[in-house]
């Protein structure tokens, strides 16, 4: 009972940041909401059962990737966005597109409810698990995935890379 | 298990207890630096109020309860008030999974020395550290004056960076203890290698390595000297709590101490043994001396902290970087490695 009811608070907290995310004017704000919906993500995971994703999910989401993100923000010293009054374009497909959107969605999960669900706190979330799991079942796909960040990693250092004639940085190194 | 009554009344009991305890180690390891860097430095630090000024943290206390509590016109007012708030919430709470030492039977009833046992405690703990960057990052930015956003930006750049090394040099340990629960990994070290030196991970193969990683990224992560940048006062006054006073910098004050003690605690359970130590006399001593050896290895530790800050001088923000991620972050690499292939050619 306790289970569902806090559940059920940090869903409605999750989609109350994710909405202020959208509302909100500075840069800040909106990336500080993302950061609401990420930990109350974790929560819902945990609750769930999955601990150990739950930890990741905050080790990584909110504590490095937004931690880059306000970074850059900061950085920038990005100000206020101008509001605009608003396309005509989002006014007459937009809403209608994300009302159909969401009534399928709903359908979809009136419709199977039941079949295959995980009930609160039933998945087995152990890190044991998990990692019994990535590397023996799911060796391939997660190796494919270890290749993919790594390309993705050395084209963001190949983008970053000064030009060969560019002037040395005044410390004489790059750091 | 306890029944529900009593889990609470224990519970709320452990932690006014643990609060209580860690606010005044942190108003007391403040004294305790500015006592040991004093006398490094010839001369005697606080002397006056009690004796050997050891009424001086409540001295501070009152000064910073009492004091103007001054927001500057050109802040950021709702992120100005709530950076110090996440700076020692996140501090204090990452305490809640630290176990001090085995059990104790109360009234009958055996309640372990530890807030919460959860089987994922230290990764709570480096995710409670992470959010914690927010403090320091936010009160930088919304400060909105120079010196405040060099340090908060140096801050998150600085603390992202050493994160890595400090998960990457604790994997080691997790692959030799084979949990990420603090409680089982101070098990695993119990007993001894070749009947007389204790099975500390920090003695198993080329873990020193692990603990040498662990206490530069532990450094970086406090901000502690030499890695102290993101205050550093001859360049940035006082970095990103310049523009604050009175209650609001003594919880940034709080929450880098309390820092120092998770650190500290976390090196004992993981390098250290935790509450192991020799266990002898009467039962009231026996049920004592394990919680006795933790605050002993913390202790030691935190002196750790201050000799090397009277001592090292303050890195430049380049070689900070490169030291992070050219020497730190390979060597840390290559201990998981090499961890990994001792592990699995003894099993």
């Amino acid at each position: 009972m306790l289970h569902l009811i806090l559940f059920l608070v940090f869903g409605a907290i999750c989609v109350a940041g994710a909405v202020n995310l959208l509302v909100q004017r500075h840069p800040i704000g909106s990336a500080l909401s993302l950061v609401v919906v990420m930990a109350s993500l974790a929560v819902e995971y945990l609750l769930l059962g999955a601990e150990f994703v739950a930890a990741v999910q905050v080790i990584v989401y909110a504590g490095a990737v937004m931690v880059l993100f306000v970074f850059v923000i900061m950085l920038l010293n990005a100000g206020e966005e101008e509001r605009t009054k608003g396309s005509r374009v989002a006014m007459v497909l937009g809403i209608p597109g994300v009302l159909a959107g969401g009534l399928l969605v709903a359908w979809v999960l009136i419709r199977r409810s039941g079949e295959n669900a995980v009930g609160l706190g039933a998945l087995p979330g152990y890190p044991k698990v998990i990692g019994g799991l990535l590397f023996h079942e799911f060796l391939l796909p997660f190796e494919v995935t270890s290749i993919l960040v790594l390309i993705a990693i050395l084209g963001a250092v190949f983008l970053a890379s000064k030009p060969e004639a560019a002037p040395p940085s005044p410390t004489g190194k790059e750091s | 298990m306890l029944s529900l009554p009593v889990f609470i009344i224990a519970s709320v009991i452990k932690i006014v207890l643990v609060i209580v305890i860690l606010l005044t180690a942190v108003a007391y390891t403040v004294w305790l630096e500015r006592k040991v860097v004093g006398h490094m430095q010839n001369r005697w630090g606080p002397t006056r109020v009690g004796p050997f000024g050891l009424l001086q943290p409540l001295a501070d206390g009152i000064k910073f309860l009492v004091k103007e509590d001054l927001t500057p016109p050109h802040v950021y007012k709702p992120l100005f008030i709530a950076a110090p708030m996440i700076a020692v919430t996140c501090a204090l709470t990452s305490i809640a999974v630290i176990p001090f030492g085995t059990a104790i039977t109360v009234l009958g009833y055996t309640i372990p020395m530890q807030i919460t046992d959860i089987n994922i405690g230290l990764l709570v703990i480096l995710g409670i550290t992470s959010v914690g960057v927010y403090g320091v990052a936010l009160a930088g930015w919304s400060s909105n004056s120079k010196y405040s956003l060099l340090g908060g930006l140096r801050a998150s750049a600085q603390m992202v960076s050493y994160e890595i090394c400090l998960g990457l040099s604790l994997v080691g340990v997790l692959i030799v203890s084979g949990s990420f629960s603090l409680r089982e990994i101070v098990e695993s070290q119990s007993g001894h290698f070749w009947g007389f030196l204790p099975k500390w991970n920090i003695l198993y193969g080329w873990q020193f390595i692990a603990f040498f990683i662990y206490l530069m990224a532990a450094y970086a992560e406090t901000n502690r000297i030499p890695f102290d940048l993101p205050e550093a006062e001859t360049e940035l006054v006082a970095g990103y709590h310049t523009e604050y006073s009175a209650m609001k910098f003594a919880m940034f004050f709080m929450a880098e101490y309390a820092n120092m003690i998770t650190v500290a605690s976390l090196a004992t359970l993981l390098f250290l043994g935790g509450w192991s130590g020799p266990i002898f006399g009467p039962p009231l001593l026996q049920a004592i001396l394990p919680t006795f050896w933790f605050v002993a290895k913390v202790f030691v530790f935190l002196f750790i902290y201050i000799w090397v800050r009277g001592t090292l001088p303050r890195f430049r923000y380049d070689q900070l970087m490169a030291f992070g991620w050219k020497f730190l972050f390979p060597l840390a690499i290559a201990n998981l490695v090499v961890t990994a292939l001792v592990v699995a050619y003894r099993s």
